[in-house]
């Protein structure tokens, strides 16, 4: 062990739990092509038919354009409150940073079914006063989806902070520069890719909700995952499994390409440095 | 501008979007539950003696716990091989943990049901080949549920054990090593109790996380093994008693808040220096 590579018991076990997680998503591509209109696995005939459901059906269209607009909204209004609130706790060091950071991470680390209930709560309470930031409005979804992505933004943006030298900060204080000059021409450039990575990251959240999303909506804002919800309760509908691949299709292809660019970038600085 | 000026302005939105949008709404839910139906305490009574809440939350109990266990176990062997293993086991776990992790709840529970049940892949597979007659009841009970879990919970036990297994002194092994103990002992009484941190940060993570799951239970559980978060949304949306759903909810709040307090003191906060 010392230094050195874990056993072969070691090896063999991880194996067992890597195909265990690989699994459920390899069982979905054969059952996408099931020429029956219920759960079941293609014997001889394969069908097309749930994937030509997806393009027929204009509801998949409409749902997946509400989940695009949602996720543009909240993860716009998430990651800009987290840039405020991340850049305030780095350059001013409050008091009692500690409190609220809490105060601001509390929705990410209460139990999901609270925070769907307390959601519900407000846009219940907010329908009385208004019709447009409301239950079952695209406004009313955005705004709840903004809350439960919001810590996750002051997560990424904190720690991409946290990588900062102080000193440049300092360095550009002495010279004189205010407190807008430091943030736009010497903070920002040094955390750009951390708010990036907020702002797809906290996109990515949006587009998966689903937990507070079955408690905010009922009949008018139907989300993609609300719509896959719905034909996963009762009666399984196949055009789930198909929905399901072109999404772990998507999914592994920005992954597999990630990694190999990171691979390539590797392997040029290892020969630069060689 | 002033320093009070810049604490307002930088710190202000997104506290005060909070504070309005979760914490005074948490309030009114507290509000809900001491005055729906009526005024008292009277929902807490009911959630704390009725056999059926105390059924389903002795239920949500096993469950995390079995999910906690099976969980923190399959992710400490894939963790290991993650940080100590070759380069291509590495790559190959890697892609492992991070191809389900950024994969929809829903996709995934939907595989499960794909592969466990009645006219699923294992089923079909099983009764092809001569083994069962009748097919296995796999999914709609509680073995789904904890299959279900267990997947999705897997990466989130990861991150807290690879952070343990990266940071710790590699000179504590090879000095066991050079005092002769063998392989399986170094892992043992060394690697083991050094990485206990992150396996019990790891198990909290995980049973914080299980205790609130809805999605998967609702799935999986096909409305035979209901857990307490499916019990709140059936109060609320298909046998109103908004008193109580409010009641179960600070209940699980209050539970929550008691293991973050305990994580907090294994693990630092994220907070920045």
């Amino acid at each position: 062990m010392s230094g050195g590579r874990p056993g072969r018991l070691a090896a063999l076990i991880a194996a067992l739990v890597a195909v265990f997680l690989l699994m459920p998503l390899i069982a979905v591509i054969p059952v996408s092509f099931t020429p029956n209109r219920y759960l079941s696995v293609p014997s001889g005939a394969w069908s097309l038919r749930h994937y030509r459901d997806l393009i027929t059906n204009p509801g998949w269209g409409q749902a997946v354009w509400l989940s695009i607009r949602i996720g543009l909204l909240s993860s716009v209004v998430a990651t800009t409150l987290a840039l405020f609130f991340s850049l305030g706790i780095w350059m001013l060091r409050p008091r009692f940073a500690t409190v609220l950071m809490g105060i601001a991470l509390l929705p990410m680390v209460a139990p999901p079914v609270v925070s769907a209930l307390t959601l519900y709560f407000l846009l219940v309470s907010l329908s009385q006063f208004n019709s447009v930031v409301a239950y079952d409005t695209l406004p009313g979804v955005a705004l709840a989806h903004a809350v439960m992505i919001a810590p996750f933004a002051v997560v990424l943006i904190t720690v991409a902070l946290a990588q900062v030298d102080r000193r440049i900060d300092l360095a550009a204080r002495a010279m004189g520069a205010g407190v807008l000059t430091r943030v736009t021409r010497v903070i920002l450039p040094n955390i750009r890719f951390g708010v990036l990575t907020a702002f797809f990251l906290t996109f990515v959240l949006s587009w998966e909700e689903i937990g507070v999303t079955i408690f905010v909506t009922s009949v008018n804002v139907i989300t993609l995952p609300r719509m896959m919800w719905m034909g996963l309760r009762d009666n399984i509908d196949p055009a789930i499994a198909a929905i399901s691949v072109v999404l772990i299709v998507i999914v592994v292809t920005v992954i597999l390409a990630k990694t190999a660019v990171q691979i390539l970038q590797r392997r040029r600085s290892a020969r630069k440095t060689a | 501008m002033s320093n009070a000026t810049r604490t307002f302005v930088l710190l202000g939105p997104l506290l005060a979007f909070i504070g309005l949008t979760y914490l005074v709404p948490f309030l009114g839910v507290m509000r809900w539950s001491v005055t729906l139906p009526e005024p008292g305490l009277g929902q807490y009574q009911a959630a704390l003696s009725d056999p059926l809440i105390l059924s389903v939350l002795v239920r949500t109990l096993r469950i995390c716990t079995l999910v906690t266990l099976f969980s923190v176990l399959a992710a400490y062997a894939v963790t290991l091989i993650w940080v100590r293993g070759s380069p291509a086991q590495r790559l190959a776990i890697e892609l492992c943990i991070l191809i389900p992790f950024w994969i929809s709840v829903l996709t995934r529970a939907f595989g499960w049901l794909a592969l466990l049940s009645n006219r699923g892949i294992l089923n079909e597979w099983l009764q092809s080949l001569g083994i069962l007659s009748e097919p296995l009841t796999l999914v709609r009970n509680e073995f789904g549920v904890i299959v279900g879990m267990t997947h999705y919970l897997i990466p989130f036990a990861v991150f807290p054990l690879a952070s343990a297994m990266r940071n710790l002194d590699e000179r504590a092994l090879m000095a066991a090593r050079g005092m002769g103990a063998s392989r399986a002992r170094v892992f043992r009484n060394v690697f083991v109790p050094m990485t206990a941190a992150g396996i019990l940060g790891a198990a909290l993570v995980v049973f914080v996380f299980a205790l609130g799951f809805f999605v998967t239970p609702a799935i999986l559980g096909g409305g035979r093994s209901v857990m307490v978060a499916e019990l709140i949304y059936l109060y609320i949306f298909q046998i109103p008693n908004w008193g109580l759903a409010a009641a179960v909810s600070v209940i699980l709040m209050v539970a929550v808040g008691v293991l973050l307090a305990l994580l907090m003191r294994v693990m630092r906060p994220p907070v920045p220096r």
